[in-house]
Parts: C-alpha cells; structure tokens; sequence
C-alpha cells in the first residue's frame, strides 16, 4: 500500500543492547534494524523465540530508548525520555488488565486518564464491549473471564482510544485455536472499519499472513534483523481460518517459511546449547 | 459449622483441664506438696471468670480498657500510615531507598521495645509514651510490606498504564496502590497485635491506667487470677480489632478471586 508523506511509524536502524548479566559482555539484542509501517498498514513481524522481538515493539512505543538509532511518528521524532508514544495503543502478550478493576472500568481506564468525565467514558465503554462481544460483561472482573473474553476486553481498552498506530505482541499466543480464529477475525473486522497501521508481533506464520499485507521476516538473535520483506497481496476482506486453504496461501507459506527456516533451526540450536 | 464445634471442644477441653488440675481439692497433688499450689500459680478459670464479669458489671475495666484501647489504635493509626507513606516514597524513589536503606534496617533489627524508657522521658507517663512504641512496632511491618508490595507490582501492568496514558500521579493511584493493597492488609493483621504489644508494655513500665497497669497491680499481689482476667479481656479485644481489619479488607478487597469461585464462562 503505497502512501504519499512520512510512515506511521518508522525504525530507523535501530540497535538495542542491554548491559550483560553479572558484569557478563553486552548482550545485542537488535541490530541495525529498520523498519517501517505506512499509514494504514497491516505489518506484520515474524522471527523465531527469543529474537527480540517485543524489544522492537517496546522502542516503538516510546517504553525502551534504543542504543542508537531513532524512531519517527508520522514524521515526529520519538524521545522515550520525554514519555511514551502517545498515538501508539499497546496490546500485550501477557495479562495487563488491572485485576482489582471491573471489565467497563478498565475498558474505560485511557479515557479516564485522560480527564474524560465519567458519564461520558461509560457511554464510550458500553458500546465498545459491545463491539468486542463482551455486551453485559461490564461488571465482571477480569478474574471472572476466560482467556479469550479477557483478550477481547484488552483489545477494547486498547481501540477505545482510536490510536493511529495499533502495536501488538503476540496478543493471542495464548489462545486455543479455535478462539484464536475468532478473535483474528474480529480483529481483522475491527481494523477494517478505520485502518490504523498495525504492527503485529508473532512467532505463527500462517496467523502472519492470514492478517497482514506485508510480512518481516527477522534473524535468529543475538543481533536480530529483518532478513525478508514479503508482501501479502490476499484479497480482503480475509476470514483467517479459510485463507489458510487458498492456494495463494500456500504458496506464500512456502516462500517465507524457506527463508525463515534456517533461523528457526539456528535459535533452536542455540536453545539447546544454553 | 461442625468446624465451630470442633473449635469449641478444644476450648471446652482446655478450660476443662485447667479447672481439673487447679482447683484444691478436686484431684489429689501430684507435682506440687500443697493442695492450693497450683492455684496460686495458675489461677483458677472459675474465679478468672468472676473476675472478668466483676470487671465489667461494676464498670471497673472500662477506663482502663478504653486507655489501652485508645493507645493501641493510634499506635496502629499512626504507625500504619506513615507506614504507607514513607513505603510508596522510599519504594518509588530509588536514590531515597539507597541512601535509607542501611539506617531502616537497622532500626528494623535493634529490639525497638528497649525504647520504651526513653519514650516515657520524652512523652511522660501519660498515652503518648505507649504511643510511640507502639508506633514503632507497627511502622516497620507496614513499611516492609508496602515497599514490596510497590516493588512487585508487573512491570506489564505499568507499561501498560503507561500506554493508556496515565501520569505519575495517576500511576500512584490507579496501579501502584491497589497492587500493594492486599500486602497493607496482610501486614495490617499482624500490625494490631504489635500495637498491642507497644500499649502493654508501655502500661508495664510506667502508667497510672491500662490494662497492663491493672496486670501489673495484680503481680504486685500475687494475683494470678486477675492477671489472667486481663490477658483474657486484651485477647479479646486484640481479636475485635483483627476482625475490624478483616471487615474493612474484604470489603476493599471484593476483586480477589476466591479460591472456590470457579471461572465463569
């Protein structure tokens, strides 16, 4: 998708590294990476376990300063000393829902930060639960819902903010597969009704092309770094679970996974040896 | 309920066996060369008893009790708050908690109620003295937990309030003091019988009201009955308090799942 001005988001060759453990050498985690997501583009980041990848995502939102390199918001330069990324809506691997609040209180919870009064943040929250499927599901605690709903809520509290830029780190890694689909699919309706540009963690390739219109391959760590750009031209709208069936999937599969495989194979090595 | 029951044979026993082998007369003197002995030594339950109700039916205890009572929760007032405070400020400033951190664990290892007589040169014979030992007593449980329950809080959930936009201020508010809610309480349940401790202690060694000054009396006499009566009446009152925390946890704490709730679908 070709955009005219700056992208959404751009790494310019971005390198992390974190002082080593115990007074150990200097561990990179990544290399002169460049990286970037045009206005209302569906990116993708695939690469094997432990090659660093939430790193990327935490220096695009502004939470990590990278060692050298920089980072561009639509143009603006990112400082992460001078707060985080604040047109960036974060939805985590792990869970970040606040325990001790109700699913339309944390929904909620950006808006209120942001000095929204109450009574106008519910009328927002309420219809967003809706649109996540969790209508009359306000009053429970995140520890009354199943995985999935509590994905759905996170996705709500994330979206209820309309950022531009939509970061994402395996956010359904923990998933059985059959809701995985679901919420895929929901995604994919959700990011077609106002196209933010995405960048999407993962290590599934097949959940990488299903969603995106353009898939990074990165190295084995240390040192990781974009070794393929392939673009997914699917028709959308996509449903994730019969896409995976198309011959043009397939083919696409083949292609990126021949050059993923040698670095799957070499994090797994390196693995082992630890 | 058969629980209840259970509980209360212990009791039963208990008090059962004490009446057995201290009332003269009752069974012949095994360890002891007197009939009356073991009495002296270890009271009676039965005029325990009479003593305790004496207390309350001809108003005796009250003045006292209100006294310790008044210590114990402004100790645990006190000590629990600053308690607080000074664990979100030293938890959340890293320069302030390494400077502090040789000095709060020294005075966490000195044996604080050898204080006791210094406080009573500085606030007098009056509460305050009590106060402040029982202060010291209730601040370091609070304080200990508070700057771990700060330093635990998940890193994800704070990145992301942070992404959702929230400031400093609101990170203190929305994140940082709910997560270490439920390390307050835990503390706070120990820290009513450590204020408590700093009341008494402080009545023993100095004071003209209390109910340590009432046990303290009672020793002067050889009374064990009567000091007895006041372990009973400040294990009581030690348990009221305790149960006041517990009312005000569960009902601060409703989001924590119940071990025997099952997940709704």
């Amino acid at each position: 998708m070709a955009t005219s001005g700056a992208p959404a988001l751009a790494l310019e060759d971005v390198t992390c590294r974190f002082a080593g453990r115990d007074g150990g050498a200097p561990y990179t985690a990544v290399a002169s990476t460049t990286l970037r997501v045009a206005a209302g583009e569906f990116v993708s980041v695939v690469g094997p376990t432990g090659c660093g990848k939430s790193t990327l995502l935490n220096v695009a939102a502004g939470l990590l300063a990278p060692s050298s390199g920089v980072v561009d918001i639509y143009g603006e330069r990112l400082v992460a000393a001078n707060g985080v990324n604040r047109r960036a809506g974060y939805m985590f691997q792990a869970d970040a829902l606040m325990p001790w609040r109700t699913g339309i209180d944390n929904v909620i919870a950006g808006l209120e930060f942001r000095g929204v009064s109450r009574a106008e943040a519910r009328r927002q929250g309420d219809d967003w639960l809706r649109r996540v499927g969790l209508a009359g599901f306000g009053d429970r605690y995140p520890h009354q819902m199943s995985g999935g709903m509590r994905k759905r809520l996170a996705l709500a509290q994330t979206l209820i903010l309309s950022p531009d830029i939509l970061l994402m780190d395996e956010p359904f890694s923990a998933l059985d597969v059959q809701t995985r689909q679901l919420m895929e699919n929901e995604l994919l309706a959700l990011w077609a009704e106002d196209r933010k540009s995405v960048l999407f963690i993962t290590h599934d390739l097949e959940e990488a092309i299903a969603l995106s219109d353009r898939v990074v391959v990165l190295s084995a760590g240390p040192g990781t770094h974009p070794i393929g750009d392939f673009r997914i031209d699917l028709p959308r709208p996509r449903d994730v679970s019969e896409i995976r069936m198309t011959p043009a999937f397939l083919a696409l599969h083949k292609e990126i996974w021949s050059a993923m495989k040698e670095e799957v194979l070499k994090a797994y090595q390196q693995q082992k040896v630890a | 309920m058969r629980l209840r029951v259970l509980q209360f044979a212990v009791f039963a026993v208990l008090i059962l066996l004490w009446h057995l082998f201290t009332t003269p007369g009752l069974i012949p003197p095994f360890y002891f060369d007197r009939d009356n002995a073991a009495a002296f030594f270890f009271g009676e339950p039965v005029k325990v008893f009479w003593t305790t109700v004496d207390w309350f039916w001809s108003g005796e205890i009250f003045v006292h009790l209100g006294v310790t009572l008044l210590e114990t929760v402004l100790g645990f007032f006190i000590g629990a708050v600053s308690g607080l405070g000074v664990g979100l400020w030293l938890a959340l400033s890293n320069t302030a908690s390494a400077v502090m951190e040789p000095y709060i664990k020294g005075f966490n290892s000195m044996p604080r109620v050898v204080l006791a007589p210094i406080f009573a040169v500085w606030f007098g014979l009056g509460i305050w003295s009590k106060v402040a030992l029982g202060v010291t007593l209730v601040f370091f449980v609070v304080f200990f937990n508070v700057y771990q329950g700060v330093r635990e809080v998940s890193p994800t959930l704070l990145a992301n309030a942070r992404m959702l936009g929230a400031s400093r201020w609101q990170l203190l508010r929305s994140i940082y003091l709910p997560s270490a809610m439920s390390w307050v309480f835990a503390s706070l349940h120990n820290a009513v019988g450590l204020a408590f401790v700093g009341a008494v202690v402080g009545e023993y060694l100095g004071s003209s009201q209390g109910v340590g000054y009432l046990i303290l009396q009672a020793e002067g006499t050889f009374d064990i009955n009567t000091v007895f009566a006041g372990i009973i009446v400040l294990t009581a009152f030690a348990l009221v308090l305790d149960a006041i925390v517990g009312v005000i946890e569960r009902s601060l704490m409703t989001w924590q799942p119940k071990t025997s709730e099952t997940e709704k679908i």
